[in-house]
């Protein structure tokens, strides 16, 4: 067991490896970087201009000397001026030292992030505070209510409910963030008026019922069909077992037979897939934040996306993919450490 | 000035009327497909449940929309009226005297239009892409599964690698405007479009070896229709100008494709794995056929039920990955009629106005629900056999 996690773990690592490389190069392509310094300096500049703007900041370095640098195995240099021979801070808004130092993510530092102006680790970890409270109550909301759904239309297969919450939780999976949140913001805010149509003031002054429900909602709906239909097979599976023929013919209630011995062993399977799910959510995660304007990690990977803010962006998908790969991890030692007829090889 | 107004009753009348040639195709098809129910395998077993047939209704009445776009739609999608500004539904058009059905959106354009406009642009490439990630999908997952050890270690690790980002910052980071002045959209373009005329050659080529003539045909036909496509696909070179695509297209394509073949590839690998054990493998292995001939010819058409499934289910969640790159405002143009790029422009301004967002939402929620049915339904059948 040991031995198999660290194998994962370092696979885990050479994965997020490669994709900070295939990341890095694809925000150093010529047209992100002058998309950066224009962003940065201002429309109207001339070309010499931006060129000098690339080159003063250290953009035009070799491409491995600068991942090196983000990496932390390369020393960062300050900015020298040929003229006068003054040494400045490359980023005076982070407290760049201005000496060469050896300043990457081995170190803890992320970088600085040239949208916000501060530095990547001061705006993207309160950033993932604030999607950590959503994530937290789209799973209260998700997971329960799937579980059930799944878990009731799974108990006597091929039977009216069984075809109802069947079908809609097929037309769950068919409603994506971006449409369920439309009509539930049609409906809830529009119409009925009771909930408020964005979560921005969430940020500023805290989770309520009002301008967070819809959110979650939004969020949790796309993956509760999913869910449901992972648990109903797993639990349509479980009540063919023998061992539940046996405790029915013992003449235990129906009810009794479904909690004390076919729930237990129903809900392995979606433990896995609730897990997994989490890449999706992340997804999820972006477009919920956008629509509904709450500044958490979505929202925070859209702006640096938007403006090619290398190092917040770089930070960002180290974030997600270590999400993605963490959660599979756990699935999969959970699911060895659930089901004891699974020995991981 | 006033515009006049449809009752509820006038707009839904209309609506039904405006479809007219889908209701007709449907009905022929349908008519058809119940008097040679017996005759028709897997599709005929459709009819046999409810949720079959609404899967197959709902697609059947997408794919006729988009082929009828230009009759059902009154107006032109692009086309502004400006007194229509922000109509609702019903209005009149005072010009051509036509009703605005669904009413007028923020730039005085038609969204009944629209919506019949974007269901084109997400049956071209939704269904084109998944099959493209189909083919590169299952020509690596052939024989990541069959082969298993180092070709597998090193192909899983590829396919993990892109399942592990996170696909929308994929897409931001493939589908920028800055990235057509790049060679990487093409590159990778010529690199998966390949595939297909790869796979048919092998396919071709491992069964009719020993039949010069046939084979040089098959061999001939594929190369000549895939080149034609290639050509026309990566180089923008047709000659005949038939195949063109443009380049913002091209690169949303190949992104959805980069994006879904890692699914199919882990799918294929997983059925092969299973499947090599069987006893018509060994046979086959024992006959000293070559590896190849038993992959496409003895494993492949024997995991074609869960892959149809899958095909089903995954043109769905293409058009939902569509639907978020045209939400993000990433590779279709502004003003292009998609349903995710209007979901985008209406949801921005639900206070003011409501009716602009709903047509193409229920129309991209309806449409995924139909393939889910219908992906459904398929496996309920392909689990009877």
């Amino acid at each position: 067991m040991i031995g198999f996690i660290t194998r994962r773990l370092g696979t885990m690592l050479l994965t997020m490896l490669c994709l900070t490389l295939v990341v890095f190069f694809m925000v150093n392509l010529e047209p992100n970087l002058r998309k950066l310094a224009i962003s940065q300096l201002d429309m109207r500049s001339s070309d010499e201009h931006i060129e000098s703007w690339l080159s003063k900041n250290g953009y035009r370095d070799n491409f491995f000397v600068r991942y090196g640098r983000w990496l932390g195995v390369v020393p960062k240099q300050p900015y020298v001026d040929p003229d006068t021979g003054t040494v400045t801070p490359r980023f005076g808004y982070c407290n760049e030292p201005a000496e060469p130092h050896y300043g990457g993510i081995l170190q803890g530092d992320f970088g600085c992030s040239t949208k916000f102006k501060t530095t990547v680790a001061s705006k993207l970890f309160p950033a993932l505070g604030a999607t950590g409270i959503l994530m937290f109550w789209v799973m209260v909301v998700m997971v329960p209510v799937s579980l059930l759904i799944g878990v009731l239309a799974g108990m006597r297969e091929g039977t009216r409910t069984d075809r109802s919450l069947s079908v809609a939780s097929i037309a769950t999976t068919a409603t994506p963030e971006y449409v369920s949140g439309v009509i539930f913001t049609v409906i809830f805010a529009s119409w009925l008026g009771i909930l408020n149509g964005s979560a921005a003031s969430a940020t500023r002054e805290g989770v309520n019922f009002s301008n967070f429900t819809l959110p979650v909602m939004t969020m949790a709906i796309y993956g509760i069909g999913y869910i449901a239909r992972m648990t109903r097979a797993s639990m349509v599976e479980v009540m063919t077992q023998q061992y539940i023929r046996t405790a029915r013919l013992k003449g235990l209630a129906f009810n009794a037979v479904v909690i004390k011995h076919a729930l237990r062993n129903a809900l392995i399977a979606p433990f896995t897939v609730i897990m997994l799910q989490f890449p999706w959510l992340l997804t999820g995660v972006v477009i919920v934040e956008v629509m509904f304007r709450y500044q958490g990690f979505g929202y925070t990977l859209v702006e640096a996306a938007g403006n090619n803010d290398i190092d917040l962006l770089l930070g960002c998908s180290l974030v997600s993919v270590f999400v993605v790969l963490s959660t599979q991890l756990i699935s999969d030692v959970g699911y060895a450490y659930l089901n004891p007829r699974i020995r991981v090889s | 000035m006033e515009l006049e107004y449809l009752g509820a009753w006038g707009v839904v009348a209309g609506v039904i009327a405006r479809f007219w040639p889908v209701w007709i195709c449907l009905a022929i098809v349908l008519v058809l497909s119940f008097a040679f129910k017996p005759r028709l395998g897997l599709y005929g077993q459709l009819f046999d449940t409810g949720v079959g047939i609404a899967g197959v209704v709902i697609c059947l009445f997408w794919l006729f929309t988009a082929i009828f776009a230009q009759v059902i739609s009154p107006f032109d999608p692009l086309a502004q009226i400006f007194v229509m500004k922000d109509a609702l539904p019903g209005a009149i058009e005072p010009a051509s005297g036509q009703a605005f059905l669904f009413g007028g959106d923020r730039l005085a354009r038609d969204i009944f239009s629209r919506m019949v406009f974007g269901s084109q642009i997400v049956l071209v490439i939704a269904p084109a892409a998944t099959l493209f990630a189909l083919m590169v999908g299952t020509t690596l997952g052939l024989p990541a599964g069959y082969y298993g050890g180092r070709i597998d270690s090193v192909l899983s690790f590829l396919a993990n690698l892109v399942l592990a980002f996170p696909v929308i910052l994929l897409f931001y980071l493939l589908v920028t405007p800055g990235i057509m002045d790049t060679p990487i959209p093409y590159a990778m373009a010529g690199v998966f479009f390949l595939f297909p005329i790869i796979f048919f050659c092998t396919l071709f080529y491992t069964r009719y070896k020993h039949r010069t003539g046939l084979l040089a045909v098959q061999i001939g036909l594929t190369l000549l229709i895939g080149g034609w496509v290639y050509a026309g696909l990566v180089f923008d070179a047709d000659p005949l100008g038939i195949i063109s695509i443009r380049p913002n297209e091209l690169n949303i394509f190949v992104a959805v494709v980069f994006a879904s073949s890692p699914g199919v590839f882990r799918i294929v690998r997983g059925l092969v794995m299973d499947i090599k054990t069987r006893d018509y493998v060994a046979a086959a292995q024992t006959r000293g056929e070559n590896p190849w001939y038993i992959m496409l010819w003895e494993v492949l058409p024997n995991a074609r039920g869960p892959l149809i499934v899958d095909v089903c289910l995954r043109i769905g969640y293409t058009t939902i990955l569509l639907g978020t790159l045209g939400y993000f405002g990433l590779g279709l143009a502004p003003e292009s009629p998609d349903w995710g790029t209007a979901i985008k422009e209406s949801s921005r301004l639900l206070r003011a106005f409501v009716h602009p967002a709903l047509p193409p939402v229920i129309a991209l929620m309806s449409f995924v629900l139909g393939l889910n049915l219908l992906a459904d339904a398929l496996r309920e059948q392909s689990l009877k056999d």
